[in-house]
Order: structure tokens, then C-alpha cells, then sequence
């Protein structure tokens, strides 16, 4: 796809640096160059999957040709990838060894005791990452203080070293009982590895995750070894072409608690990669609501396969502390392998413009969680698919015209489309291929909404008074009725939205966020302890985000000392619980009388999440977290105009509209021909190159002036 | 109607009918997000659903646990006879945990919330949940009448038109060890009702509706016929299994007549065993709850519960059998005596679907349940509970090995050994696979595991112990042979015993062996690449290959 030019979405005041954002995904490399002047450039590329580093640079020559940018001139290169998740989840890392306590050898393979599905008699448990007879075990045990219950046997270590290199493995991972609270015996074996093996990558537990729980921990400890010799080669490779090219600036990475890191980080943490790509696009997302002073939002990112809710509120997406990556059935939890790493929370469900469209035996519709992909593709894409989905519904329903159809290679075929729906839906049901569509609309439709409802109440959130942000290829044809269905008021596509993750990383500040668990109460409180182990997580985020700080001023000898901010959370329960919520914490040290304190911040925020907090019950701190970042220079308000002056459609076309039931003349709007403060009152349908966006009989849309569109209903549906 | 129009409506109903699901999904994530008890946070063990205004159970929530799968379907009715119709108000909550009408035993407590929508009663949202304490002797098998184990609480009103009844409040309170944590998980219960309600009004407003009745005749229709559907992939006649389990204080027979025909399917229970003198007694309601989800998880696993699906499924006891224990008979632990009834019925179809029913698997849980005390009287230190979790090893399925250390048909999780070993005096040595556990077969059973566990700091545990299949181990299918029997003792050898209260002094480590689950056919013709890699894994020894 060419170059193309982004209205208004960068602009700040002042000079800007050049920057390039770069988002590798499974099918497209999507490129983002922000200007001197702010103006975006954007490409999309196919992804050179077996040397993802070529893509990468094509596309940055590409983009510097339609921007007349000097590939000299770009200042930093920021850069988020599939490629680690993608390997983990198509087990195509190194050849890997697990050392653990002995007496927890099956940790990562006999996982929660439990089936992910109550009604499969069939059900198959995924594979852990790393077999049996690759996983060691040494004599050594730790108590839940730290304290040494078994010393280490330096001998026995030496033993399994030897195997280690005998059975030439690549890549070691260390996890040991209880190492979040005391990472001796882990650093004390790596040592003797390094002594005894050159050439064999190490990653020990508690480094990469020191948080308790030790399936997760393990599981995070696996799965960062078993990537680390491919990443570490991959970036290496990356940052030699770069400077191969002209391209000599700092290049980072994004990590999917949504900061910046710098290459040598990201070569020994590989697994904090894992989900950059969709935490670009939460932070596109948050940008936004801080450009618009939209203090809750909804993000909404829907492509090809899949879509990702996440909620932003104050202009921060929520995050969390672990998460499942690579879940086999039907994106169904605990299906999947837990990731225990700081990590933008979402949900992510199986729905996605080329989700595939099936009957089921009650005679109900059932929409992915296959999909057709970009090969063969939805049935209309006259690629060999015959399957019906997504898109094929919203081409039969006039919502997608090969007309209007951005990408210029694929030409849409309403007549393979309805054979397609005929076949799969319309015939099993006795349904005209109208009726079919509708119904695998609304099916998707529901299927989002409930999972965004979920999402929410998971997180102690009731949805009323958000807004929502909608980007990737297929959530402007969604999102106007899914706001309608969530009782949201407010809708904003931006410009750009094809590429939201690439912009997402230009916005991202650089952060890391340091987790370690400790356990103290508030009956026994342990100031000191506290104290001490905030003291040293402060030290270790702040030294990261330092360092690349450092680099990033370096190349352009700015002599400012640049601002970071530093927030340090708890995680409390009530004893007894097994959930915990956050606790901000103020500046400053415990003192004897913190317990207190610290017990009315809990109750405050326990309120907050559940209206209703229990006396007398003691309370329980878990894991703590510093996550320091620096401080970006705040977004330009954009004031959002809700008034407008009414343009007409210089072409309509039939549109089914749900709420009319039925079809509607929708006017047809180029997007690229609109202009701020113009008014587009619905049912219309707004196309440009990436995207098309949908609004209802009662919608209507005020273009804003950085090219946002925002829609909002004008009538109550009934 | 004609043809399309009746279609559009019935896309229109299949939209609402996700939509009901997706509330009650909302309603049981609400509950587990505020709940104190362990089992609802770990094992699910809670239910939610909507009901009609008869008390017919529309949607439920897909959580952890089978045992309330109908229990709670059934209790909705109860709650409308003895509150009487006519004293239905908006704003009022019901309350009951009383074993026969709810869900088995005292712990669980069920909570009813009648909806109104413009002023007309449409139907329920009901929620049951276990909760830490209910009075009584504490949670285990020693009662010998109900009145030992708890406070029994009726269906009353927990509020009336919104105003709570605090005269409830302040009796439950008396007489439960940890009055905050039980009475906030009542008012979770109803909190969770009260999403359910807020979000089925905004559905009201939304689609138009006025009532619940087409909604739930088109949800009842669909499931009806998909479900008689599914049965008949069961040929009509009559079915028998027996099973021998080592039981609390005899050895018990678990024996299981099913009859189907065109219309259902109907468990009879004659010649089980009789009543045990402890809690371990199942009301007739459980037992129900366990035939009729293996009758699903076999026959419709996609089918979503409700009062359709499991109106085909009916049961009946002689009175005097374990399986069907009254007022006042204890009941307190039901479960490990009625996690057995899955596998009990399951092999009495086996024959009809030879390609689908998996062997027996070690069934009930192994759970650690012990109160870790000062071993030196003259040093006490606070006493501290200690609850873990533990699956053996599930039965090898026609075509698929059985699953290692894997609950079924509870839905328990187990806990993390580090987060465990935060909370009390307690080290957990060892928990790893237990090799050559699993029965041999051409698919082989699933292993058991092997757990070493000792008191620190200076207590010892006082131990409440209930494992079974450690005299009869978990039977093969079609040639498949037995999983491995449990066993328990002492790190210095001695046998422990399997049932009651015993102590494990301070230093001392008890080591459990949890059964594997039984194989499927012949192990002759085992794939030998499966054979291979299980010597490789080390799942299976040298000395015990098969093939």
C-alpha cells in the first residue's frame, strides 16, 4: 500500500524531532514517520515473515521517499512486534531447559488442576513449553521469608550443568521456590553456568518476574528463555541494517506495559514484547482522551482476527500484572499460558472482519473464533475462501461497496459473498441471504458488547459515561452501534486509525515498571521491610528508564535534564480474598504509624470498586510496584465541537440499518473531502483508505479539527 | 407469521437470548470478584441465573462447579410456594440455605431477588455461593445430625420492598465464627442479583420487551428439542453400573439404574449402600445435579443450561440410601461421596457410546484440610487454617489419554504451593507428577500426583482427612486396566489413616499419593510413539511399559 499522508493526529507545538514508528505484525508492517513540522507519514507493508528486518527497512526507506524526510534526519525509531508472541505461540523458540526445585518439576505442566471447559469430556490441556525430560531439578529450598530451608549443592548443580551441555541446549531457564523474595540461589546458579557453558543463554525467575506464584513465574521464566537467543539475534540484526541504511539514531522498543525500552533491555527481557503491538494501541487510544480531555474511555481496536477492548481512564490504560498469552480454545481463560509481567490490560475476543460464520445445533449463529485471515480471506476477497464471515456480511448489507473498498488490491465480490452466506448460514436456517447478514451482524455485535461489559465489571466498572475510541480496519464499521448497545454516548474515529498502534508508540513515554511480591499485613505491618523494597524497585525502574534517557539526549546533545515521574502501587486484599486491588501510594517512607494509613487508603479504594467495605477485617499486602517514566510534554487540548454545518451527500446507497430494521438511503462521504466542522447526519457511510465508517439512521457526525470524526446519536433508539 | 417474519424474530430472540447469558455471565463475575469463601474464588463453587416469574431457570452462568448446576435450577420454586406469590414485592431479597431446597448442604447460601420492570413482576435473578463458615462443629464429616453442623436458615425475606431485615442479619451473625466475611457474602449474593437486575431493565428498555414469557418459551423450545435431539444418540432401555469406593466409615456401593426413553432419561439409585453416621451423606438434589451433568458433558456438551435442558433428567432413590439422605441426616461434606455419581452414570451408558465415554477417573478430590497448632502447649502461638486443593488423575477417554492431576468432574483449580506457604506454618516439600499411575490402555489413564507436606515453625497439623479410592482404585474401560490405588503415610514409612482426625507432629512430613485414573482399551495396542514418549517424559517406567 503507498504512503499515505495523516490529517492532523501529530501536531504539537514547536519543532518536533523526526521520529518512525514501526508495528510488525503477523500480516502487515505498518510504518508511522512524524515530521519536524508533526505531520504524519504511514505505510503498510506485508511482513517479510522470515527476516522481519528486511520489511522494516523497506518500509522506512519507503516512507522517507514520500516524506522527503533524510533517512539521516530521523532522530528515534520506535518499535513493537508480534514476533515474540508469534514465536512462543508457533513453538518455534530455542532449544530450552528448565532448572527448578526439586520436588517441582511439573510445575508448568500440571497448571491450575483444572479444565478451562466444564462441558468437554474431550478437552486437550496445552503442551507446557518445555517438556518433562527438559526440565532439571536441584536440591535447594527457600521458605516464604527468603530463609534458606535447604542450601544450594554447588555439586549437584555442576551435575546438571553437565547434562545441560551434553544434550546441547541453547537456552536455560532458572526457576526457583520462593526466588521473588531472595534470588540467591538463582544468581548463584547462573554463575556456575556461565563458569561451565559459554554460549548458552540464562534467564532466572527472579529477574524476569520476581512476583509470587510459581506456575505464572515459571511459565514467564520459560517462556522468556525459549525466545531470548531468537529475539536477541532478531534486534541485533535489526539495529545493524538500520545503521546500514543511514538510520543511525537510538531505535527502542515497546513493551507491553506500554513504555519505551532500549534494544539491550529487550534482548534480555524478550517476553516484555509480548502484546506491543495491541499496547500501541491502548496508547493511541489514551492519547487521544488526553488530547480531548476525555477522562473515561472505551478502546475499541477490531482487525482481521480479533478484537481488543481496553479502558482508559485519566488518560492511562489500566494494567495488570499478568495475563495469558496464546489461548487455544475459543480465546477461552485459562486456555492459555500465563505471562506474570507488567502488561496493558484488554480482552481480547475472537471477533474480527474475517471471522468465520457457522450454525450451530441449537440453530444459532456462531461468529469466529476461526478466521479466514488475509489468506484465503473473507469469501468476497476472490482468494479461494469459501467460508462466510464477517465481511461478507457487511458487504451484502451495503456497508462495504467494492467501490468504496480501500485496499486497491483486493477487488470485493458481492456475488462469492452471498454464495458464501447462502451456504453457511442462510441455507441451514431457511433465511434469505438479507436476513442471514443481519443476523451475523448483530451476532458479532453482541458478542463484542458482551465481552466489553465483562471486561468492565471485571474491573470493578460499570461502562455508563464512557466514550469510545474506535481504530483498526474493522471497528469503524461496528462501533456506532456497539455504542448504542453499551448505552455509550459518545464515539470518536480518528484519523490515522489504520495505523493506530505505529502512532500509538510515537506517544509512548519511557517507563518500567518494577513488581515484586511481599507479603505483610496490616495487623503486623512491616514498615522497614516496605520501605526498603520500594527503595530498591524505585532504584531498579528508575535506572532503566535513566539509561535510555541518557542514549535518547546523548544523540541529540540536548544539555535538559530530563523530567520522569515516579508512581509506586500496592496490591491489597482483605485475608481471606483472592483478589487484590490497587492502592496508590503517596510520597515519602512508612513509619510505625503507616498500617494505618495505609488501611483507610484500601477501604477508600475497596468502596470505590464495590460500594461496600467490611470493618474489622485484617488486610493483607501482596506486590508492590514502581513503574517510573518520563515525563512527556502534555498533549495540545483539542476542544471537541458537537456543532456543525450540515453537508449532503453528493452519492447514497442502500444500507441496512438495525435500528430501522431495515434499508435506508446512507449518504456516501470520501473522507478525505470532509472538513472540520462539518456535519454528516447519519444514515450515511464515511470511506477512505483503510476503514469505512458506519453511522446509523439516528447518528450523526461533527468532523473535528484535527480530522477525528465524532458521532454521537441524535435520538434515543428505541 | 409468514416464513421470514418468523425467522427475523427468531434471530431477533437469539440476540436476546446471548444477551441473557451475557448477563448472568456479568452477575457470577460480580460475586467472585467480592466473595471471602476459598471454594468460590478457586473452584467456582457459586451459580447464577434468571428465572421466569414460575421459576424456570432461563440462563445460567457457566462456573466452576456441576454440583449447582440444577440444585439451584429447582430452588427458584421453592422460594416462590413458601413465600407465597402474593407476597412478591419490588425491592425485596430471598434468602435460604437449607440443604434440601438449596443446594446440599448449610455452607451454600441462595439468594433470590424478584424483578420488576414498570411495576410488573417478570421473573428472578438467584445466586448461591459458598460461604466460610456456618457455625455448627466447622466444616467436615463429624456431625451426626444436621442441627450439629450450622445454623439452618429458611426461605425468608433477607429484605422486604428494600428495607433489610437486620432481626436475620443479627441471628446469622450470632451464629457464624466469622460473622463480617459471612454476612458480606450475602450482601455479595444480592449485590450480584441486583446487577443482574439493573442490566435486564436496560435490556427491557433496549428491545422493547414487557416480559420475559416469548423470550423464554423460544429459549425453552430450542433447548427442548436440541436436547431430546442429543438423547437419542442413546438407544431406549435400561442401563446399569455399580461402583465400589472405599467410602468414610465402610466400604459403599454406588449402584445406578438408567432408563431412557424418547423423553428423558431417569437415574434410579436402588441398591447403593445405605447412610453413613457422618456428614458425607448426599441429598437426593446433589445426586441429581452430578447424573444430569455427566448425562450433558457426554451427550450436549454445547448446550447452555436452563430449565429445558434439564427437565429430560429425572431421579429417584429408596429412602435409607446414601444417595438420598433427609432431614436431619448430615450432609455437611456431600461432595465426596457425590463427585462419584458422574462416573457412576457415565458407566452406565459406556456400552451405548463405546466412542465416548471415558473411563473411571480418581474422582473426588484430595483435599488438604488441616489446622496447623502449637506443638509445645507451653508456647502457644495463634492457630492457623490450612485449605489445598489436590486433583488425581482423570479416566483415559476413547480416543485421548486421561488428563494428569486434573479435577472431574469438580472444576476445582489448585492453589499456588508459594502462595500457600504466605499464609501458615506450612511447607509444601514436594507436589510433582506421580509416574506410573495412570491404568494402562490403549489409552493410557491420567497420572495421579505426589504431595510431601510437613508443619513448620513449630506447630503441628491437626488433620482432617477424607481420601478415597485407596482401597478401590479408579476401573479401565474396553480392556483398559485400573489407575494406581492412593496411599498416605509418614516420611518415615507408617501408614496413615485415610479418614478422620489425625495429627502430624511438628518436623514430620505426610506424603500422599493421589490415584490415577483407569485406561481405555487394550494396551496392546497402544501407539508405540505414545509408548515411547512416555518413557521418555518419565510418566511411565521402564519396568511398566505396556505394548
Amino acid at each position: 500500500m503507498a504512503g499515505t499522508l495523516i490529517m492532523g493526529v501529530g501536531e504539537r507545538s514547536g519543532k518536533q524531532r523526526v521520529r518512525v514508528g514501526v508495528d510488525v505484525g503477523g500480516t502487515f508492517t505498518d510504518i508511522v514517520l512524524q515530521t519536524e513540522s508533526g505531520t504524519l507519514h504511514s505505510s503498510k507493508v506485508l511482513t517479510t515473515y522470515h527476516a522481519p528486518e528486511q520489511g522494516v527497512v523497506y518500509s522506512i526507506e519507503q516512507v522517507s521517499r514520500t516524506s522527503g524526510v533524510e533517512l539521516g534526519d530521523v532522530n528515534q525509531v520506535i518499535h513493537g512486534t508480534t514476533l515474540a508472541t508469534n514465536a512462543l505461540i508457533e513453538r518455534r523458540g530455542a532449544k530450552t531447559a528448565l532448572v527448578t526445585t526439586a520436588g517441582f518439576r511439573d510445575v508448568i505442566e500440571t497448571r491450575t488442576e483444572s479444565r478451562f471447559e466444564q462441558y468437554d469430556l474431550n478437552i486437550v490441556l496445552p503442551d507446557p513449553l518445555i517438556a518433562r525430560r527438559d526440565r532439571f531439578v536441584i536440591s535447594e529450598r527457600l521458605n516464604a521469608r527468603g530463609e534458606v530451608l535447604i542450601d544450594f549443592d554447588d555439586d549437584a548443580a555442576r551435575a546438571v550443568i553437565e547434562r545441560i551441555g551434553v544434550a546441547g541446549y541453547e537456552s536455560v531457564a532458572v526457576g526457583f521456590l520462593h526466588s521473588y523474595r531472595n534470588g540467591m540461589h538463582e544468581r548463584r546458579f547462573r554463575s556456575l553456568l556461565k563458569k561451565e557453558l559459554s554460549g548458552v543463554a540464562v534467564s532466572i525467575s527472579s529477574e524476569v518476574s520476581p512476583q509470587m506464584r510459581e506456575y505464572e513465574r515459571f511459565n514467564t521464566v520459560c517462556a522468556n528463555a525459549y525466545v531470548q537467543p531468537l529475539m536477541a539475534s532478531y534486534l541485533l540484526r535489526l539495529r545493524d541494517q538500520l545503521k546500514g541504511i543511514g538510520v543511525g539514531c537510538p531505535l527502542y522498543l515497546i513493551h507491553s506495559g506500554g513504555g519505551l525500552m532500549s534494544v539491550e533491555t529487550a534482548a534480555e527481557f524478550p517476553v516484555r514484547l509480548i502484546e506491543s503491538g495491541p499496547a500501541g494501541g491502548a496508547i493511541f487510544a489514551a492519547d487521544l482522551a488526553a488530547r480531548y480531555g476525555l477522562d473515561r474511555v472505551l478502546s475499541y481496536d477490531m482487525g482481521g482476527t480479533t478484537a481488543k477492548i481496553a479502558l482508559i481512564e485519566d488518560y492511562v490504560p489500566r494494567t495488570a500484572k499478568v495475563f495469558e498469552v496464546d489461548r487455544r480454545s475459543r480465546f477461552k481463560k485459562g486456555s492459555g499460558m500465563p505471562i506474570s509481567i507488567p502488561v496493558i490490560e484488554m480482552i481480547e475476543i475472537g471477533a474480527g472482519g474475517g471471522s468465520i460464520v457457522q450454525v450451530d445445533s441449537l440453530g444459532q449463529i456462531r461468529v469466529g473464533p476461526h478466521s479466514s485471515g488475509s489468506d484465503p480471506g473473507p469469501a468476497a476477497y476472490a482468494r479461494g475462501g469459501d467460508d462466510a464471515t464477517v465481511t461478507d456480511a457487511n458487504l451484502l448489507l451495503g456497508r462495504l461497496h467494492p467501490d468504496t473498498f480501500g485496499a486497491k488490491d483486493i477487488l470485493l465480490n458481492p456475488q462469492l459473498a452471498g454464495e458464501a452466506i447462502a451456504a453457511g448460514v442462510g441455507g441451514p436456517l431457511g433465511l434469505d441471504n438479507a436476513a442471514a447478514a443481519v443476523g451475523i451482524v448483530e451476532v458479532v455485535d453482541e458478542n463484542m458488547t458482551n465481552a466489553a461489559r465483562v471486561h468492565a465489571v471485571e474491573g470493578g466498572r460499570d461502562l455508563s459515561g464512557f466514550s469510545m475510541i474506535a481504530f483498526g480496519g474493522g471497528a469503524p464499521l461496528h462501533a456506532s452501534r456497539l455504542i448504542d448497545k453499551l448505552g455509550l454516548d459518545e464515539l470518536i474515529v480518528p484519523s490515522g486509525a489504520g495505523v493506530g498502534s505505529a502512532i500509538g508508540f510515537l506517544r509512548a513515554p519511557f517507563s518500567y515498571e518494577a513488581i515484586r511480591s511481599f507479603y505483610t499485613t496490616t495487623a503486623d505491618f512491616d514498615y522497614l521491610g516496605a520501605n526498603a523494597l520500594l527503595a530498591e524497585l524505585t532504584a531498579e525502574a528508575e535506572s532503566f528508564v535513566r539509561v535510555g534517557l541518557a542514549d535518547d539526549r546523548a544523540h541529540e546533545a540536548s544539555s535538559v535534564e530530563p523530567a520522569i515521574s515516579v508512581e509506586r502501587q500496592v496490591s491489597m486484599r482483605y485475608a481471606g480474598q483472592g483478589w487484590e486491588i490497587p492502592v496508590s501510594l503517596d510520597e515519602g517512607e512508612f513509619d510505625e504509624f503507616a498500617a494505618e494509613l495505609l488501611a483507610a487508603k484500601f477501604t477508600k479504594s475497596y468502596l470505590e470498586f464495590f460500594g461496600r467495605a467490611i470493618d474489622q477485617l485484617n488486610i493483607e499486602a501482596v506486590s508492590w510496584a514502581v513503574r517510573v517514566s518520563s515525563v512527556e510534554e502534555p498533549a495540545a487540548l483539542v476542544e471537541l465541537s458537537r456543532i456543525g454545518n450540515r453537508v449532503a451527500p453528493e452519492q447514497t446507497r442502500q444500507m441496512y440499518d438495525p435500528t430501522s430494521s431495515g434499508s435506508v438511503e446512507a449518504g456516501l462521504f470520501p473522507r478525505s473531502r470532509l472538513k472540520p466542522a462539518d456535519l454528516v447526519v447519519g444514515p450515511a457511510l464515511i470511506f477512505e483508505p483503510q476503514t469505512t465508517t458506519v453511522l446509523g439512521a439516528q447518528h450523526a457526525c461533527v468532523v473535528q479539527s484535527d480530522g477525528s470524526l465524532l458521532i454521537r446519536r441524535v435520538q434515543v433508539p428505541r | 407469521m409468514n416464513t421470514s417474519a418468523r425467522q427475523t424474530t427468531d434471530l431477533h430472540n437469539q440476540v436476546m437470548w446471548n444477551r441473557l447469558i451475557a448477563v448472568v455471565e456479568e452477575q457470577a463475575a460480580t460475586l467472585v470478584r467480592t466473595a471471602f469463601s476459598t471454594s468460590v474464588r478457586e473452584a467456582g463453587d457459586l451459580s447464577a441465573g434468571i428465572f421466569d416469574v414460575h421459576g424456570r431457570m432461563i440462563a445460567q452462568a457457566v462456573t466452576g462447579t456441576p454440583g449447582h448446576v440444577n440444585t439451584m435450577a429447582a430452588a427458584v420454586r421453592h422460594f416462590i410456594n413458601d413465600i407465597g406469590p402474593e407476597r412478591i414485592y419490588e425491592g425485596d431479597v430471598y434468602i435460604t440455605n437449607d440443604p434440601w431446597k438449596g443446594t446440599g448442604h448449610l455452607h451454600d447460601i441462595t439468594v433470590a431477588t424478584p424483578v420488576f420492570y414498570n411495576s410488573a413482576h417478570v421473573g428472578f435473578f438467584a445466586s448461591t455461593a459458598h460461604v466460610v463458615d456456618i457455625g455448627g462443629r466447622g466444616y467436615g464429616p463429624e456431625a451426626r445430625e444436621v442441627y450439629e453442623e450450622g445454623i439452618r436458615i429458611p426461605i425468608l425475606k433477607w429484605a422486604e420492598r428494600g428495607k433489610l431485615n437486620r432481626d436475620l442479619v443479627a441471628v446469622i451473625s450470632q451464629n457464624v465464627r466469622e460473622p463480617d466475611q459471612v454476612v458480606g457474602d450475602i450482601f455479595g449474593l444480592a449485590a450480584c442479583n441486583e446487577t443482574g437486575r439493573r442490566r435486564l431493565c436496560a435490556m427491557f428498555d433496549e428491545f422493547g420487551l414487557k416480559d420475559l414469557e416469548r423470550l423464554a418459551e423460544f429459549v425453552f423450545a430450542r433447548t427442548r428439542k436440541a436436547t431430546l435431539d442429543a438423547l437419542r444418540s442413546v438407544p431406549p432401555g435400561t442401563y446399569h453400573n455399580k461402583m465400589t469406593v472405599d467410602g468414610y466409615d465402610h466400604t459403599l456401593t454406588l449402584s445406578v439404574r438408567v432408563t431412557v426413553t424418547a423423553n428423558g432419561m431417569h437415574a434410579d439409585f436402588s441398591g447403593t449402600s445405605p447412610l453413613s453416621k457422618f456428614g458425607v451423606n448426599v441429598p437426593l438434589t446433589y445426586a441429581e445435579a452430578y447424573f444430569t451433568y455427566g448425562m450433558l458433558v457426554a451427550l450436549a456438551p454445547e448446550l447452555p443450561n436452563n430449565f429445558a435442558s434439564l427437565e429430560p433428567f429425572t431421579v429417584s432413590a429408596p429412602p435409607g440410601v446414601i444417595l438420598n439422605a433427609k432431614h436431619p441426616n448430615p450432609v455437611a461434606v456431600r461432595h465426596v461421596i457425590g463427585h462419584f455419581v458422574t462416573d457412576l452414570c457415565l458407566g452406565a451408558i459406556a456400552s451405548a457410546l463405546p466412542e465416548r465415554i471415558p473411563a473411571e477417573g480418581s474422582g473426588a478430590l484430595w483435599n488438604f484440610q488441616a489446622s496447623a497448632r502449637s506443638a509445645d502447649p507451653q508456647n502457644l502461638k495463634p492457630p492457623v487454617e490450612l485449605l489445598m486443593f489436590n486433583s488425581g488423575g482423570g479416566g483415559a477417554r476413547p480416543h485421548l489419554d486421561g488428563l494428569t492431576a486434573t479435577a472431574f468432574p469438580s472444576g476445582v483449580r489448585t492453589m499456588s504451593v508459594e502462595a500457600t506457604e504466605q499464609v501458615g506454618p506450612i511447607i509444601i516439600w514436594r507436589k510433582e507428577i506421580r509416574g506410573d499411575s495412570g491404568g494402562v490402555g490403549r489409552q493410557r489413564g491420567g497420572l495421579g500426583q505426589v504431595i510431601e507436606v510437613g508443619p513448620t515453625d513449630g506447630y503441628l497439623f491437626e488433620f482432617s482427612a477424607m481420601f478415597d479410592r485407596v482401597e478401590n482404585p479408579a476401573r479401565g474401560r474396553q480392556g483398559g486396566q485400573p489407575g494406581a490405588p492412593g496411599a498416605v503415610y509418614l516420611d518415615d514409612g507408617t501408614p496413615f489413616p485415610t479418614k478422620g482426625k489425625e495429627t502430624v507432629p511438628a518436623e514430620r512430613r505426610l506424603i500422599l499419593e493421589l490415584p490415577g485414573g483407569g485406561g481405555f482399551g487394550d494396551p496392546s495396542q497402544r501407539d508405540p510413539a505414545a509408548t515411547e514418549n512416555d518413557l521418555l517424559q518419565g510418566y511411565v517406567s521402564a519396568a511398566n511399559r505396556s505394548g
